[in-house]
């Protein structure tokens, strides 16, 4: 078992506990940097896809995981990042602007719209959110002459400074650009969680009434986290519209955001592994579910539901026996061989906790 | 003039008046106390002066300004703190975490900065971890800095949420019941802890508490409450042999 002695405040806030993870991370990203040379177009593709995923997920994690406020509209801010970049580079926009001007102004919408929806708590906030998503439907219809409507857009060639980038011919190239925003919105997130917003965040999740009495303005905080959250989705809906290479009214719909939702769940809530090993589930499930009926029911026949049902029952399984997701059995089986042979069945278990003071409203 | 003046509070709940027409102020450096029997308005009090609660009357002064002006999330930035009655921690973070949330009203840094972690943030980290750091060598939470709260004992849970409070430096200190669920051990050193408190760091507390014994030992005044009204005031001896004190704990006869 590691043990780390920590010696100076650095050795709370740097980026990696010791030289052991960061070794780890710092090999993870050369392997994703050479992946290229290492599998074939059509898989890069597929770990491209679950990137972006990775990407969507770490938005809706900063909200749900984080902050505590469910969000079953986050497919709507897909939808206007996605919109939103591709209609800025129709304007004439340089793609290296209008992209992190999609996130920001998918960001904004989303604070805009945190102000009614932030009031509602728990399932109510999930109801209402539900909307959003329908209603961008609609909308995205009803403002055709931007939108293209039902008949949809189609992204055009990414152009930084003469540099052309297109998912279909320049898969390793996409592959690249999908990897760097990946990173660059995995740091925000490190970030925030060892600054001070990010305690916030967390604050009130955990206890409203307190994390008011240590002077956390809690709507505001809410909206702060709704808005980088909507942020971060809005990158990962841009890069979406490319990797589909076409979107319409319908490409963002609510079944994305339930299987965003559903994502996270089973990653494993409020941790940065979880939203990847969400999109991992997510993005290969729908492939290895194809394979398997190939194998074993014969590829003409058509199950209608298969993926839905698999996946609701993999939903089920982890809230009943796994709620920490697989984040959370990950860290079980880490720190059982870490312990070993002094691990113990019960160590997990749920200690009972304590009446909260009574509710204030 | 005192850190905190209350005059003519009262506030009512449809048809029951949980604070009715109460006055009492608290003198900068004192521990004040203040009891009674289950019911009585209490922790009330404590939700007023946090601003969780709107009064129907009365003024709230505090270091000469008023109260009322502030909203519940404005209290703490006034250098008011406190702790609640059945412990509010956040369950999910580290005791360090915990701590480190007391100090947010002293976050200067903005949400750009913090994305970037900027070198900013990384000065404020470190100065905020050394303020947090006193409190924990203050309390001996050392043993406890990187558990989680969900898992920790209920004794310890109660020295982190005092240690919360401490951490975001405050002026006047509301302690509502903190020697409740205690063992007499723990409870001795919580009295240690509220004497050093006053007269080491120079901050005032404000303590609801129903161990006489801890609030004879530390407290220079304590208040008798009962129904929401005044019953008596005065030092801890001459509230316990108050009649009117003994008369709303015991019953009538029992004087």
């Amino acid at each position: 078992m590691r043990i780390h002695f920590k010696t100076s405040y650095e050795h709370d806030i740097r980026l990696f506990p010791d030289r052991w993870s960061f070794g780890v991370y710092a090999a993870l990203l050369i392997l994703a940097v050479l992946l290229p040379f290492l599998i074939g177009e059509f898989y890069l593709g597929e770990v491209t896809n679950v990137l972006i995923w990775a990407i969507a997920g770490l938005g809706l994690m900063l909200l749900t995981g984080q902050t505590g406020q469910a969000s079953l509209g986050h497919a709507a801010f897909l939808a206007v990042g996605c919109y939103a970049n591709t209609i800025l580079i129709e304007q004439g926009v340089p793609f290296i602007i209008a992209f992190p001007l999609a996130g920001v102004i998918t960001g904004l919408v989303g604070v805009v719209i945190a102000i009614p929806v932030l009031r509602l708590h728990g399932i109510y906030l999930a109801i209402a959110t539900i909307a959003l998503s329908i209603l961008a439907d609609d909308i995205i219809v009803l403002l055709e002459p931007w939108t293209g409507g039902v008949s949809g857009k189609f992204p055009e060639v990414i152009n930084i400074f003469g540099f052309e980038i297109e998912r279909w011919t320049m898969p390793t190239r996409f592959y690249y650009l999908v990897l760097v925003v990946t990173v660059v919105c995995t740091l925000f997130y490190r970030n925030l969680l060892r600054s001070p917003l990010g305690r916030a965040f967390a604050a009130v999740r955990d206890s409203e009434v307190s994390a008011t009495a240590m002077g956390v303005h809690i709507a505001r905080t809410k909206g702060t986290a709704f808005g980088l959250s909507c942020m971060i989705t809005g990158w990962a809906g841009a890069l979406m519209g490319y990797y589909a290479g076409t979107f319409n009214n319908e490409t963002f719909s609510l079944v994305i955001s339930i299987t965003l939702l559903m994502m996270i769940v089973i990653g494993g809530l409020g941790s940065i592994h979880g939203a990847f090993f969400g999109a991992v589930v997510v993005a290969f499930l729908p492939q290895a579910l194809s394979i398997g009926k190939d194998l074993f029911i014969g590829g003409s026949v058509a199950i209608p539901g298969l993926e839905t049902g698999v996946f609701g029952l993999i939903l089920i399984l982890f809230i009943l026996f796994e709620p920490m997701g697989i984040y959370g059995r990950w860290m079980k089986i880490r720190i059982w061989f870490e312990l070993f042979p002094f691990a113990r069945k019960d160590m997990f278990k749920r200690q009972k906790s304590y009446l909260k003071t009574e509710r204030l409203r | 003039m005192s850190l905190l003046e209350i005059r003519n509070a009262t506030l009512k709940f449809g048809g029951v008046v949980a604070v009715n027409d109460l006055s009492f102020s608290v003198e900068e450096g004192e521990v004040y106390a203040i009891v009674g029997p289950n019911g009585a308005g209490k922790s009330t009090v404590f939700n007023l002066i946090s601003r969780f609660y709107e009064p129907f009357a009365g003024s709230f002064q505090f270091d000469g300004g008023n109260l009322l002006d502030c909203k519940a999330d404005e209290v703490a930035d006034l250098g008011i703190a406190r702790t609640f009655q059945n412990i509010e921690l956040f369950d999910h973070a580290t005791v360090l975490q915990n701590l480190l949330v007391g100090r947010h009203r002293h976050r200067k840094s903005n949400l750009v900065e913090e994305l970037f972690f900027a070198p900013r943030v990384r000065r404020e980290e470190h100065a905020h971890r050394e303020a947090v750091e006193e409190v924990i060598d203050f309390l001996d939470l050392q043993p406890y800095r990187d558990k989680m709260i969900a898992g920790l004992p209920y004794g310890v849970r109660k020295v982190v949420e005092l240690g919360r409070a401490l951490a975001s430096g405050p002026r006047l200190l509301l302690l509502d019941e903190p020697a409740s669920g205690l063992s007499v051990e723990e409870t001795q050193d919580m009295r240690w802890w509220i004497d050093d408190i006053r007269k080491q760091m120079g901050i005032t507390v404000l303590m609801v508490e129903h161990d006489m014994g801890l609030v004879s030992s530390v407290s220079d005044r304590v208040l008798a409450l009962a129904d929401g009204a005044k019953l008596a005031e005065g030092t801890p001896a001459e509230v316990q042999s108050n009649p009117a004190v003994i008369e709303a704990y015991l019953g009538a006869g029992a004087a």
